[in-house]
């Protein structure tokens, strides 16, 4: 046989219990892995965060669909879709600028977002977004509907829903389960339709503005209870904690207090 | 005609992964509750199963010993995560019906029982063919196995109504059994005993001679 020639010719021809072609071979799988993945993962996210963009739209909609009379009150008004507005949420204003504000980055982006202080930071998120957008239905001036994305840390996965509520802004309207990767049978049922329709009508806090709203073991007794599933308490707890959160001063409390007291303005 | 090789028809039938080894069966229970779900997962495990045979023959006078199964696992689920963003990018929704079971092609024992057995000892052409008609065996019973369980657990094939179900005004009382995953079980040990009675070669001998009156547990 020739004397292999070059570097990589003497480093195939190596025996194959050498250390050095061992390291550099797992090196070198790990290294071509690496690169696939990263190129495919990049190369698709747009379509990935598309589809996904488009699936929670779809669920906005259903969700709209859902809700008594409002459907109809849409008609009325001539629009299909409801209005998407950019709040400030530590001040709860409502920022004229909607276009260019990007979820997806700015949970993330120092620039964006603030950290949580631990104490605060029930919803186990870390940092929490600025500005966020929310939804709305008015008729004369008046509120309808609004529709908050929230998002929190489950048992194994991050919970995403949107949680409609009514013009009292204290009683929910519907909670929909957009994102989540819960153990499939158990936590995963928070999106089946029947542990979604035991939110409507659902109460946040009570009248001295307490958040009382909580996902219970066995039977909800009260106005701010809703039955945990078996098997997943600490999926349900997510659930709990990402609505009190959202509902929460760190959340969109400071937007609805405004909202309460002014209007839409 | 040519012969079709038999590296790529033995596993159909003669030596099917799932039948006459018993690999595969979690996914076998868990994507089979409709046939576009099983199809789906048909091409995902014909994809890796197919390129992880080819890549680990490519490589294989170069693994050493020592770290075989590591390379071997590393190969699988780099592709094995690839085809899992391929679908979530180009069909999000059945993606979404899997879940986690695409992930778990990777513990798939199929796919690493062929890159052991074979690949690591034979050229890439016949590597690929293996696999390929691995993979074709445990498709072949994922059809079978999901035509049954949706034509009589929801009247459908492929979504389309064939036999017109009560709750739409046909006279079909659809099987809610079908829809569970024991089904699953029924109708593959159904099939198993089907191809075991017409080919007795394929019968397990039993371990120990003694007649013993616990069952044998299969791994």
């Amino acid at each position: 046989m020739d004397k292999p020639r070059g570097p990589w010719a003497r480093f195939l021809a190596r025996p194959n219990e050498d250390p050095v072609k061992a390291l550099g071979l797992a090196g070198l799988v790990a290294l071509a892995s690496a690169l696939t993945l990263s190129t495919a993962a990049t190369a698709l996210r747009p379509r990935q965060i598309a589809n996904i963009e488009a699936a929670r739209q779809l669920r906005m909609q259903a969700m709209v669909d859902a809700l008594p009379g409002l459907r109809a009150v849409m008609e009325e008004l001539g629009v299909t879709e409801l209005e998407t507005r950019l709040v400030d949420l530590a001040t709860g204003q409502m920022l004229a600028e909607a276009q260019g504000h990007e979820p997806e980055t700015a949970t993330r982006d120092p620039e964006t977002s603030i950290a949580l202080p631990e104490d605060a930071d029930i919803a186990g998120l870390e940092r929490r977004e600025a500005q966020a957008l929310v939804h709305l239905l008015e008729r004369d001036g008046a509120v309808m509907l609004v529709v908050l994305p929230v998002r929190g840390a489950g048992y194994q996965s991050t919970i995403s829903a949107l949680l409609a509520l009514e013009p009292d802004l204290n009683t929910i309207a519907a909670l929909t389960v957009t994102e989540q990767a819960e153990t499939p049978g158990l936590g995963a049922r928070i999106e089946s339709e029947a542990w979604q329709a035991l939110w409507p009508g659902r109460q946040i806090a009570d009248e001295t503005g307490a958040i009382r709203i909580d996902v219970v073991r066995g039977q909800a007794s009260t106005p701010y209870e809703v039955d945990g599933i078996s098997g997943a308490t600490r999926t349900g707890n997510g659930v709990a904690d990402m609505i009190r959160f959202w509902t929460g001063p760190w959340g969109y409390g400071p937007f609805l207090d405004r909202l309460e007291r002014e209007g839409l303005g | 005609m040519m012969r079709l090789p038999r590296h790529l028809t033995d596993p159909l039938l003669r030596a099917n992964p799932v039948t006459l080894r018993i690999l595969g069966i979690c996914s076998a229970l868990a994507v089979t509750t409709s046939l576009v779900t099983a199809l789906t997962m048909c091409a995902a495990l014909i994809f890796v199963l197919c390129a992880a045979s080819g890549l680990i023959s490519a490589i294989r006078r170069h693994i050493p010993q020592s770290i075989r199964l590591i390379l071997q696992i590393t190969i699988i689920a780099t592709l094995v995560i690839l085809i899992d963003e391929v679908l979530r990018a180009y069909a999000f929704e059945i993606s979404q019906r899997l879940s986690i079971f695409v992930g778990l092609i990777v513990t798939n024992c199929i796919v690493l029982g062929r890159a052991e057995s074979f690949a690591m000892h034979h050229p890439v052409w016949p590597s690929v063919l293996d696999g390929l008609g691995n993979a074709l065996g445990y498709s072949l019973v994922l059809v079978i196995v999901a035509t049954i369980r949706e034509l009589l657990g929801a009247g459908t094939l492929l979504g389309i109504s064939i036999l017109p179900i009560v709750a739409k005004g046909g006279w079909f009382v659809p099987l809610g059994l079908m829809q569970l995953a024991p089904s699953a079980f029924f109708i593959i040990g159904l099939l198993i005993w089907a191809i075991r009675a017409a080919r007795p070669e394929q019968a397990e001998h039993p371990d120990h001679s003694l007649i013993s009156l616990d069952a044998k547990a299969t791994p």
